[in-house]
């Protein structure tokens, strides 16, 4: 079998902190193909972008990854040197932040940004370059691309400066791209677009794409598989087809319940999930969402579930999905509202 | 832009003729009169009087401020008392003593401080980052004048290395100059080095934790370029506002340093003029000392819209 291009194995990610070490990150393995989109999704502090930093190893000087490995076509990016690491980020792997006014330098010009970072990883004349950038504007959409170059990243608004964003992104031809909350900061019409521009781009170039958000909607249009993750580690994985038709977590129905549906002529309320995710510097000796799972018995409290095989391709970690007590989504609504 | 620059240009007449109000005000209240301090102790009643009819001073002040004004105008400003010069031409004199140590001093600051601030900003929480940053507070403390009898009791008097003041002479070969200006130069540039070093440490600390430092390094973009360009562009600023004002007392020369090294500068003739009275020449000097501020202070502001294309000053302008 061929290599996988990206796999990440038991990646474990600390933060030391001078109130203890917080486990932002403990354990998380998965696998990516080329030409595949996955998902991550998961709420704040579920460790989604600490992931994704990690494997960019673009932590904070207080993150450390302290076990695991993260190998990108066979080669270890955790014993890269600085200077591989440098030509390996922006033209195998590029990246996109959550907020695209903040990613571009204030006080350099857009094109002057592009051509920096196409001469970076590419042997070509900064007139190359340049006319390079101005056909990668054009691509995503941009109108007079060249007019553009000349603009500053803040004479633009911010659903174009997420599209020169992608469009540095994809100047370099990556196979992988590395999108952390793309749309976050947009509002909902330019999401839509940026979204269809990722996923044209995807298609054309046979890109890979690892897509961290907390919207279950934006998964569903764009990924082939989708990872839940829950203080630090995953707690289900499958295909997204599957994941949506037989969710198999307690915290995956909570996500899924949480959006909201236009079709809902009753006009219920909206589910919400309650509590809060625990301090992550106590996870890992008892099933994280214990606290929070209205389904919680008594084995919950004494050890970690660990990510169980369940059906071919899909994951969970939940002892009731387990031996004896087994849940079914529909039956366990049922025993739910016995207790209220 | 040019606009810009014109308006500002306009914008500093007031500035300066209230300097020129203020400082003659403030002459003509020292106790003490200029005839009298030229003619010296036995002087009499009438010689006084006719020395003061001589320099205009029997006038009552409104006419003696109108003629100040007016010969201002003329850019004429004055005849020093003391030295019976052209108050011009003292300043012109003065001038490149001043700047020969004063240059010196602020290019060894800028880059030793920058340099510090640099480093310690790269490596926050280090030993040297903590040596470096206790040094910069001593150097922001640290009293003039006692650095200054300190670096000539060590220096010159246990050690014999450097002469402790003059100027020395190109005659007697460069080492003889070079000797003189190290003492004063060491004396001058502790302050701003100790100034740029801490600036240039916070402002770097702010920048390189901004997500789009983080982006370039995702980019793959080199560190050197990241550092040296990006992020030093960013942080810079704050620097250039200090720098003016580092610029700008060049020219005003340091009275405590030039006092202690008998360095003939700006500020020692500025503490000779108060002494003696010379109405003329304090008035002249402290008006080129506001006019070198303001220009400064205008320079920084177009040396901003230069570094940030965001910055602006013609708001009000646009319709």
């Amino acid at each position: 079998m061929s290599e996988s291009l990206l796999t990440v194995n038991g990646l474990k990610t600390y933060f030391y902190t001078a109130s203890g070490v917080s486990r932002a990150v403990d354990g998380v393995s998965f696998t990516l193909e080329a030409g595949e989109v996955m998902g991550i999704v998961g709420e704040s502090g579920s460790g989604k972008s600490v992931t994704s930093n990690s494997i960019i190893r673009l932590l904070p000087p207080a993150g450390k990854i302290v076990a695991g490995e993260v190998k990108f076509e066979g080669r270890d990016i955790l014993a890269m040197s600085k200077k591989e690491l440098q030509e390996f980020r922006g033209s195998d792997i590029a990246t996109i932040f959550q907020d695209p006014m903040t990613s571009l330098d204030p006080v350099f010009k857009i094109g002057k940004q592009m051509v920096e970072m196409i001469c970076a990883h590419q042997k070509i004349s900064k007139e190359d370059a340049k006319k390079l950038a101005i056909s990668a504007l054009e691509r995503v959409g941009i109108p007079e691309p060249a007019k553009r170059m000349e603009s500053y990243p803040y004479e633009l608004s911010g659903g174009m400066c997420q599209r020169v964003i992608i469009a540095m992104a994809v100047c370099c031809k990556p196979k992988f791209i590395l999108a952390d909350e793309p749309t976050t900061a947009l509002d909902v019409t330019v999401q839509a677009q940026v979204l269809d521009l990722l996923k044209d781009l995807q298609r054309e170039m046979n890109t890979s794409i690892l897509l961290i958000t907390h919207n279950l909607g934006v998964v569903w249009e764009m990924c082939d598989k989708v990872m839940v993750m829950y203080a630090g580690n995953t707690v289900e994985s499958a295909d997204t087809k599957e994941l949506y038709a037989n969710p198999l977590h307690p915290y995956t129905w909570g996500l899924l319940d949480s959006i909201p549906k236009l079709s809902d002529e009753n006009k219920s309320e909206l589910q919400t999930i309650p509590g809060t995710p625990p301090d992550l510097r106590l996870t890992g000796k008892c099933c994280n969402f214990y606290n929070r799972c209205p389904y919680m018995t008594e084995a919950c409290c004494q050890s970690v579930p660990p990510l169980v095989e369940v059906e071919p391709g899909h994951f969970v970690a939940c002892h009731r999905q387990n031996g004896v007590n087994k849940l079914v989504r529909n039956e366990a609504r049922g025993e739910v509202s016995c207790h209220d | 832009m040019l606009k810009t620059v014109l308006k500002r240009i306009l914008q500093c007449i007031p500035t300066l003729f209230i300097v020129m109000t203020f400082t003659f005000i403030l002459t003509r209240m020292i106790p003490g009169n200029p005839a009298a301090t030229i003619l010296g102790p036995q002087a009499s009643a009438a010689d006084i009087a006719a020395m003061e009819v001589k320099l205009g001073l029997d006038l009552p002040k409104w006419q003696q401020y109108i003629n100040y004004i007016v010969d201002v105008l003329q850019l004429d400003f004055g005849t020093s008392y003391m030295y019976n010069q052209p108050v011009l031409d003292l300043i012109a004199e003065r001038i490149p003593n001043t700047l020969q140590i004063s240059l010196v001093a602020l290019v060894v600051a800028l880059i030793l401080g920058v340099g510090a601030g640099m480093f310690s900003a790269l490596h926050q929480y280090s030993v040297l980052d903590y040596v470096l940053m206790i040094l910069a507070l001593v150097g922001v403390s640290i009293p003039i004048f006692w650095l200054g009898l300190m670096l000539v009791n060590v220096f010159s008097v246990e050690l014999g290395w450097l002469p402790p003041l003059g100027r020395g002479s190109l005659e007697n070969g460069l080492w003889d100059v070079v000797s003189h200006m190290i003492l004063p130069c060491a004396c001058l540039c502790t302050i701003p080095m100790a100034t740029f070093a801490r600036i240039t440490r916070s402002s770097m600390l702010e920048v390189i934790h901004n997500d789009s430092i983080k982006a370039l390094r995702a980019r793959g973009i080199s560190e050197t370029s990241v550092i040296w360009k990006h992020a030093l562009k960013n942080a810079l600023p704050p620097i250039v506002t200090v720098l003016g004002l580092q610029i700008a007392s060049c020219f005003t020369g340091a009275i405590l340093t030039e006092t202690i090294f008998s360095w003939p500068g700006m500020g020692t003739m500025i503490v000779n003029a108060i002494t003696n009275r010379d109405y003329m020449l304090i008035q002249g000097v402290v008006l080129f000392f506001a006019l070198v501020f303001v220009l400064v202070n205008l320079l920084v502001d177009m040396i901003y819209m230069l570094i940030n294309p965001r910055v602006s000053y013609e708001g009000g302008d646009k319709k």
